[in-house]
């Protein structure tokens, strides 16, 4: 079987991967599905069991819309997938700034964001720029920024302005846009097969997610800030984390690595991505909502789109440029 | 031809940039005659309501427009009347026109219509105390149903003054129909329909 699979030509690999994923995936829909139909005697039991089910099945269409989204990347070549994840950044971004107001003052730097950042920002991914593009957000854009909101005349809340502003656009473009900038790499020995790595990245961190959710639930441990997220605990995180990192080192042959350094590749990645996603709980505290999508209600048409994303956003940047520094690419 | 596809354009680059939700909450969409009013706090408030309409009820429901802002150019008169079908008023008061005149004809020819009855655009979060005109329509057109709606955030979308649209997710909620009652006070009716339109704020 192992060297059925290794001898096959990359596209091969990459196609048989997909088969694998989807049918894991249409295997927990139907799971989760079946579950649906079971009938519970006691009320409140089934109302528990709902609620479970209902996140369970939050997770399961995250999987699915991001295996959809690298699919179709992947189909129909980097240029299509860069195009995916700039129209994901952008509706990212606009969830963002719909759930942290800004003011009048900022209309002209938000306009800068999503029409002038973001297109460049994708631009450069593609066209290679790798030095510009992982300086281009944090040194320039976050300069003239300021400035053009400061012309604006108007110094209320200036620095709580310009901090949300400047976040949306690190978290929703910056980190967002790392994850295609993956498929640009020439990793040494390891051409057309770059699909996989972005796979590996995502498929790492969704299970360190999954596992820290589901570990949250069965533990039941204190929360550590329990003003921020109530299932955020200790023993379900360094869980979660070790899990996918195991699960990133049995993927090792899809990457340029032995799986010892696949397995610390997958650590990094996990850390970033989980606290990540710790952080951006903590912003929607702040803002008094429990999800990015109003209450669970699709505002987007995406429906929370950002709560699917964020811990992506994060583990990206981390993990592209310990990778480029590792190869010294 | 190139009215609906303007029509569809401005359908999609609404929807882009807002998201242009449609909540239904007091009442679902329903083929009657209606008089939706609403806040105001931009120009993309007509097209917000009209993009969360269901394509079927968008063509017999009229906007109202002023006669002389928006027919100003050829360009305008031709996005207002081909593209929208609203209904112009004059904003000065002659001594014998009424400028209820054009919404009193097309309610009697069966339309619908959406109305700012804060007259003109607000810069607070709560609207204006609304003009009398609600009140003279609903006396007038009993059977009319009058729909209360709240439109959220499209004054982050595009401030007064400027011209490029920020993306920012938008959203209409439709609330529980409203009646004039028998013998109610006209002040009385506004501020009841001011309110129910702010209630409609935090649902």
């Amino acid at each position: 079987m192992y060297f059925y699979l290794k001898n096959l030509s990359p596209t091969q690999q990459i196609g048989a991967l997909f088969v694998l994923v989807f049918g894991l995936l249409l295997a927990a829909s139907i799971t989760a599905f079946s579950f649906t139909i079971r009938e519970f005697a006691d009320e409140t039991e089934a109302e528990n069991r709902r609620a479970q089910l209902r996140s369970i099945n939050g997770i399961i269409r995250t999987s699915w819309f991001m295996v959809v989204v690298f699919w179709l990347g992947w189909m129909m070549g980097n240029r299509v997938a860069l195009t995916l994840f700039a129209l994901v950044s952008f509706f990212a971004l606009r969830e963002f700034l719909t759930l942290s107001p800004t003011r009048r003052g900022d209309h002209r730097s938000l306009v800068l964001a999503f029409f002038v950042v973001l297109p460049v920002q994708y631009w450069l991914v593609a066209a290679e720029h790798f030095d510009m593009f992982a300086v281009f957000i944090p040194v320039f854009v976050f300069l003239a920024l300021p400035v053009v909101s400061a012309l604006a005349n108007d110094p209320q809340h200036f620095l709580e302005r310009n901090a949300k502003l400047q976040w949306g656009i690190m978290v929703c473009i910056y980190g967002m846009s790392h994850v295609p900038a993956l498929l640009m790499l020439h990793f040494p020995g390891y051409d057309h097969r770059n699909a996989f790595m972005v796979f590996f990245l995502v498929m790492v961190v969704q299970v360190c997610m999954v596992t820290q959710h589901l570990m949250g639930r069965w533990l039941q441990r204190k929360p550590v800030a329990p003003a921020i997220s109530t299932s955020f605990n200790w023993p379900s995180w360094w869980i979660g984390i070790s899990v996918a990192s195991v699960f990133g080192a049995a993927l090792a042959g899809i990457t340029p690595w032995v799986p010892g350094t696949a397995f610390a590749f997958s650590f990094i990645a996990c850390l970033a991505g989980s606290l990540g996603h710790f952080v951006m709980k903590a912003l929607k505290r702040d803002r008094g909502i429990p999800s990015w999508g109003k209450e669970g209600r699709a505002v987007t048409g995406a429906g929370g789109l950002l709560d699917r994303v964020d811990a992506l956003c994060f583990a990206a940047p981390v993990f592209f440029h310990s990778a480029r520094w590792y190869f010294d690419l | 031809m190139l009215a609906k596809l303007m029509g569809y354009f401005l359908l999609g680059l609404v929807r882009l940039l807002t998201g242009s939700q449609a909540r239904w909450y007091g009442c679902p969409p329903k083929a009657e005659q209606r008089i939706y009013f609403a806040n105001h706090q931009s120009h993309a408030d007509l097209v917000m309501i009209w993009a969360a309409l269901p394509e079927e009820l968008r063509h017999v429901t009229r906007a109202i427009a002023a006669r002389d802002y928006w027919t100003k150019t050829p360009f305008r008169h031709w996005l207002t009347s081909a593209v929208f079908n609203v209904i112009y008023v004059s904003r000065e008061r002659t001594a014998d026109e009424d400028p209820l005149e054009p919404l009193i004809e097309a309610l009697g020819r069966g339309d619908s219509i959406i109305l700012f009855p804060e007259g003109t655009r607000g810069h607070q979060g709560l609207p204006q105390a609304f003009k009398a005109g609600l009140y003279n329509l609903a006396a007038k057109f009993p059977q009319a149903v009058l729909v209360p709606a709240w439109i959220n955030n499209v004054q982050h979308v595009l401030p007064k003054g400027e011209v490029v649209p920020v993306p920012v997710l938008c959203s209409v909620t439709f609330g529980a129909p409203l009646h004039l009652e028998p013998g109610e006070d006209r002040r009385a009716f506004l501020d009841r329909a001011r309110n129910a339109v702010i209630a409609l704020r935090d649902v």
